[in-house]
């Protein structure tokens, strides 16, 4: 009788899930604000960006959280559909594929993290 | 009568002692507005090549032996009809994704294996005594898996699958829908034993949630909901098994 072994998929798939729906819920609001209403003024004050505003956002334990979440989830979930995507053109599920995707985002985790501890509080 | 039609069918051929690889062959075929393409693969076998070789029974969607590529599309031959195409060429070939036996006919080997191995059947929960008598269902408990009993196994589902295209070892729609229809039934009690299945390597994490297999169902079954349903199986079972007093199944 044939034997299975067990995927690790669940980690991949449930992160791809979180980031999937923090990006529908968080996602084209994020990019109205960033790339939209701020830079041409619409809503919103020219400054609500300025660097002194956006590093208090960043040391409030609120602002810190949700920027961490936004980066980490956001970046496992571009990296399963990558991860996927890439097994669809011909570079199929391996060391390299695993690298070139879950690899970066385990990478952009550890800088987030990093980054918003060192920033303070 | 009126003046007979002529349909032109183009049919992927293979015959294993002769060709080296599959060729196409055009035939002209008078028909009338009854026919299904089914029908007008038969008078190519009984009027110009006996040698036509492809796999069909009930003629009324309920067997699935007649599952065929049909202007690309993966189609059971008996429920569409000629005149639907006409005067456009049609296209017959073998399913995606299959090896060919020849002509349109498969192997569907590969298919049987994984059917074995989601254990097809009633795993009962607690076993009955002929004495104890029949096992009660609700009409509630019925419907929650009545529609993935209709899957007649044609295979369209796989044909479809872009992931059985790239990784033939993929359990696959047609196999998942099954294992979900046993598993939700309240009679069973094998969702464990299929679930290293289900888990696997092989199963549902390999689906790209493309949905083309429920597209092309002709039972409305549905399988790819199936196999996504069981994601959240799956990845239950991944995480809660640490959590279970036995340690969990494997």
């Amino acid at each position: 009788m044939k034997t299975y072994k067990r995927s690790n998929a669940p980690i991949f798939w449930l992160l791809f899930g979180a980031g999937g729906m923090m990006a529908a819920l968080f996602g084209p609001i994020m990019v109205f604000i960033t790339g939209i209403a701020v830079p041409i003024g619409l809503l919103l004050p020219a400054d609500a960006m300025s660097y002194p505003k956006m590093l208090a956002f960043a040391q409030n334990f609120i602002g810190k959280g949700f920027l961490f979440v936004a980066i980490f989830l956001f970046a496992w979930h571009s990296a399963h559909r990558i991860f996927h995507s890439l097994h669809d053109v011909g570079i199929h599920r391996g060391v390299l594929a695993k690298a070139l995707t879950y690899g970066v985002a385990a990478v952009v985790t550890v800088i987030a993290a990093v980054n918003l501890w060192v920033i303070g509080f | 009568m009126s003046e007979q039609k002529i349909i032109e069918i183009e049919i992927l051929r293979y015959l294993p002692e002769s060709d080296q690889e599959p060729r196409s062959e055009i035939y002209k075929v008078p028909f009338t507005d009854d026919m299904s393409v089914l029908q007008g693969v038969q008078y190519i076998k009984d009027n110009f090549d006996g040698s036509l070789t492809f796999r069909w029974s009930c003629r009324m969607a309920i067997c699935g032996s007649c599952g065929m590529m049909i202007n690309g599309i993966p189609k059971l031959a008996c429920e569409n009809f000629i005149r639907d195409y006409y005067p456009k060429r049609i296209t017959v070939e073998a399913l995606n994704n299959f090896p060919i036996e020849k002509d349109l006919v498969v192997d569907l080997s590969g298919f049987i294996e994984k059917l074995e191995a989601i254990q097809p059947y009633i795993i009962p929960k607690e076993p009955r005594t002929v004495e104890q008598g029949e096992y009660i269902q609700t009409p509630a408990q019925f419907s929650e898996y009545i529609q993935f009993t209709s899957c007649i196994n044609c295979t369209l589902c796989y044909a479809a699958c872009p992931q059985v295209g790239l990784d033939p070892d993929f359990i696959g729609p047609g196999a998942m829908a099954l294992l979900y229809r046993y598993n939700r039934d309240s009679r069973d009690g094998g969702e464990a034993q299929r679930m290293e299945v289900a888990a696997s390597t092989e199963g549902v994490f390999v689906c790209g949630a493309t949905g083309y297999c429920s597209e092309v169902c002709p039972k409305k079954v549905d399988p790819g909901n199936a196999v996504n349903v069981n994601k959240i199986n799956a990845a239950k079972d991944y995480f809660l098994r640490f959590l279970s007093p036995k340690g969990g199944a494997k």
